[in-house]
């Protein structure tokens, strides 16, 4: 009983003593051999420089690194609060594959790591990757897709949406570095680096300075890419080209909100095929529409670059037929329109923008450009608009976006049809609350909305119809339609159909910076309040934690199988390229 | 999407609230001006919407340095201490990131106040009158980028 006492004093003692420093990369980070990152540490307390030691595996670190780090003897936050000591070394690249064991200690802090510096195969399994990602895309849509687009009779679907025939299958889990939830800009960046990181950040682990652009940096495919093979890189998007998902493939900021600055990382990387919306970031601050704050003209920088510049429908499919090697597609100031506004609704910014081509027809310019290297292509897709309609729970507009992604996954399965040594990917980033669980049918009997719900039995199948065969509903405003909620909601008011007259915006914000909801759906026929299960600061529905459904085809895709971390997709990226050996 | 890294919030302190109100009692009937302004409305803003920039309108052109009255919502201020508000053309549901000017629509005008007025209800619309600035401006105290302004500005609901 003595001697339990006393080893919980000492236990009580150590913990209690002993200040947690922080090391980047963080506890079983996972490496790429010879890939650069930036090696961090940050002391909680003031240290004089030689009281820190710092060992890996034993050895001093600057033998192991090669050289030594930068001491930083006390960091300011914001408002010069003091933060610590610091050391820093930037570009730090570990040739030799195995464990790393960094332990650091300075006075009472004390703080262990392990990474482990993986190795590829020698040779690339896949000439090719074509990695498609819905945002935000969760099981419901892919069902709800199945059935609006492919009909469903007794129970059986009559067709079958192209991911659902990719051979290799796993669930992603997709948390942060700092919490169980997740954004997209941390979630595409763990695929696009192999590291995860915190909501909000892009290629950098989020250290505790202010500044957004100084933090811990890792090394993205594209980079990657450049540094070890004369592969073509291509982002196309339906967001706008500075955000989350895109942006992942280029960028370094712990605040994705750095739009200005992440168009400035895309010139630097220069990938070869650039398509997508935020045109207005590529603007000089002078000219109406831009977004900058500076006189930095990006459309001419890119030019000059050599990139063929295109801006519309037509001029895409113009510039797929030039030799300029580049192509810059810049077709929204903002983020582009969805399927269903381009092409049936034409609401939205439609009447602004009318000559937006779709995801299909920019993937299908990207292949064509891409494959014209012998090298193979890294090329990523983004539907972005699953997400961004599934947040204000415009579920008709959502799901008909996951269509048009299929018809991506389709275009993608052609072509490596064509060239087998095509790697395809299809996931998501992170997943939404949301659930197909029935019908909305405007003959059933009631008073009230909700008693038109159809559930179990009563539900039956929708009426969705397809007459011209492209995939897609000849209309969404159909009396037999999906019941498809949210799990998580601001408050709205639920009008129990598709939104004719534009995108969904549920909740609009008051002067106390709460959302409220919009009563622009008040008086709609059947509407009723609806009183959110959110914090009153969320306008809309939020991502949800659960796993991600990942499927894939093609050489390397049998790596992919069970539970794994959206960290360890991109070791199966950098395997089937062959990254640990330098290829040109 | 998710939430902001560091939002800002409007948290109206008691006093301002309170001196709002006391303009807008003191406002009371619309301002004279209302009646006489010329109107813009949000759809004649721009003659064209493009990629490669937006092109004002003509009427614009004519206008600016006028005293017009424009009738849209009001977006709640990015900062408390902010000197100027929104209009925009539907109510706003601000993005989470919207703690600068990265997500607004295209369409938006800045109102700057000639005095402090209470700010209103975001489903409340309301008719702002100023005189009509254009081009692209970089508020000093926030670095908010606009392309169009009134100055001195009031506004009342409609």
């Amino acid at each position: 009983m003595r001697n339990l006492f006393a080893m919980l004093a000492a236990t009580t003692f150590l913990t209690g003593a002993a200040q947690a420093a922080t090391i980047y990369p963080l506890d079983r980070a996972t490496i790429l051999v010879n890939s650069p990152f930036d090696f961090k540490i940050e002391l909680d307390e003031v240290h004089p420089e030689g009281d820190l030691a710092v060992t890996v595996n034993g050895k001093p670190y600057a033998e192991v690194f090669g050289k030594p780090a930068e001491f930083v003897a006390e960091e300011k936050g914001e408002d010069d609060a003091a933060l610590g000591s610091a050391l820093i070394l930037r570009d730090l690249a570990l040739a030799e594959p195995g464990q790393y064991t960094v332990e650091v200690k300075a006075g009472n802090e004390m703080k262990s790591v392990t990474w482990e510096v993986y190795s590829t195969a020698e040779t690339a399994k896949a000439k090719n990757v074509i990695f498609i990602l819905g945002d935000g895309l969760s099981v419901a849509h892919r069902t709800a897709a199945r059935i609006m687009s492919k009909g469903m009779t007794e129970g059986k679907a009559n067709g079958r949406l192209a991911m659902d025939d990719l051979d290799h299958m796993a669930f992603i889990g997709t948390s942060s570095t700092h919490s169980i939830a997740t954004d997209s800009a941390n979630t595409a960046s763990a695929y696009m680096t192999g590291h995860k990181s915190r909501v909000n950040a892009l290629g950098v682990y989020a250290d505790r300075t202010p500044d957004s652009l100084d933090d811990p940096r890792v090394e993205t495919i594209a980079e990657a890419l450049r540094r070890t093979t004369n592969k073509a890189i291509g982002v196309v998007s339906t967001s706008e080209l500075q955000d989350a998902t895109p942006a992942a493939v280029v960028a370094h900021t712990r605040k994705r909100a750095d739009k200005a600055e992440i168009v400035g990382m895309f010139h630097d990387v220069q990938p070869e095929v650039i398509l997508g919306g935020g045109s207005a970031y590529f603007l000089k601050a002078d000219i109406p529409g831009s977004k900058r704050k500076d006189d930095k003209d990006y459309i001419q920088l890119f030019k000059d670059a050599g990139y063929a510049l295109a801006t519309s429908k037509d001029e895409l499919a113009a510039a797929a037929g030039s030799n300029a090697g580049k192509l810059l597609g810049l077709f929204h100031t903002g983020n582009m329109d969805t399927w269903l506004d381009r092409n049936q609704l034409k609401k939205g910014t439609v009447d602004k923008f009318p000559d937006q081509p779709g995801l299909v027809e920019m993937t299908k310019s990207a292949l064509d450009q891409l494959s014209k290297n012998p090298d193979g292509f890294f090329l990523m897709v983004e539907g972005a608009s699953i997400d961004k309609m599934s947040h204000p729970m415009d579920w008709d507009r959502a799901v008909v976006e996951t269509i048009e992604l299929d018809q991506v996954v389709a275009l993608a399965r052609e072509f490596a049809e064509a060239n087998p040594d095509t790697l395809i990917v299809v996931t998501g980033d992170h997943t939404h609350g949301v659930s197909l669980i029935g019908t909305i049918d405007d003959n059933r009997p009631g008073d009230e909305m909700r008693q038109k719900v159809g559930v179990y039995d009563e539900a039956g199948f929708p009426d969705y119809v397809d007459a011209d065969g492209d995939g897609y509903p000849d209309s969404v405003d159909v009396a037999r339609r999906f019941a498809i909620f949210a799990s998580n909601y601001p408050d709205h008011y639920e009008t129990w159909g598709p939104k004719l007259d534009g995108p969904f915006q549920p909740a609009v914000q008051n002067e106390n910076g709460e959302y409220v909801a919009n009563e622009a759906y008040k008086d709609l026929p059947g509407a009723v309040f609806r009183e959110g299960n959110l914090p009153k600061d969320n306008d809309t529905a939020v991502h949800a934690v659960d796993d991600i459904v990942l499927q894939a085809a093609g050489p390397g895709a049998e790596a992919f199988k069970g539970y794994m971390e959206q960290s360890d997709v991109y070791k199966i990226l950098a395997d089937a390229f062959a990254l640990g050996t330098v290829q040109k | 999407m998710t939430r902001p890294q560091d939002p800002i919030r409007f948290r109206p302190d008691r006093r301002a609230c309170l001196g709002g109100l006391a303009a807008l009692l003191a406002l009371g009937a619309p301002v004279p001006a209302l009646a006489r302004a010329p109107a813009l409305t949000f759809d004649e803003l721009y003659a064209s919407y493009g990629v490669l920039g937006l092109e004002f309108s003509d009427k614009v052109k004519l206008l600016t340095g006028k005293t017009v009255s424009i009738r849209g919502f009001m977006a709640p201020p990015l900062k408390a201490e902010a000197q100027f508000f929104v209009l925009s053309e539907i109510p706003m549901a601000l993005c989470p990131f919207c703690s600068s000017d990265a997500d607004w629509p295209d369409n938006i005008v800045v109102v700057y106040l000639d005095r402090r007025q209470t700010f209103t209800q975001p489903n409340q619309m309301i008719e702002a009158v100023g005189r009509l600035e254009r081009g692209s401006w970089i508020d000093p105290e926030t670095g908010f980028v606009s392309q169009l302004r009134l100055r001195e500005a009031r506004y009342a609901t409609v």
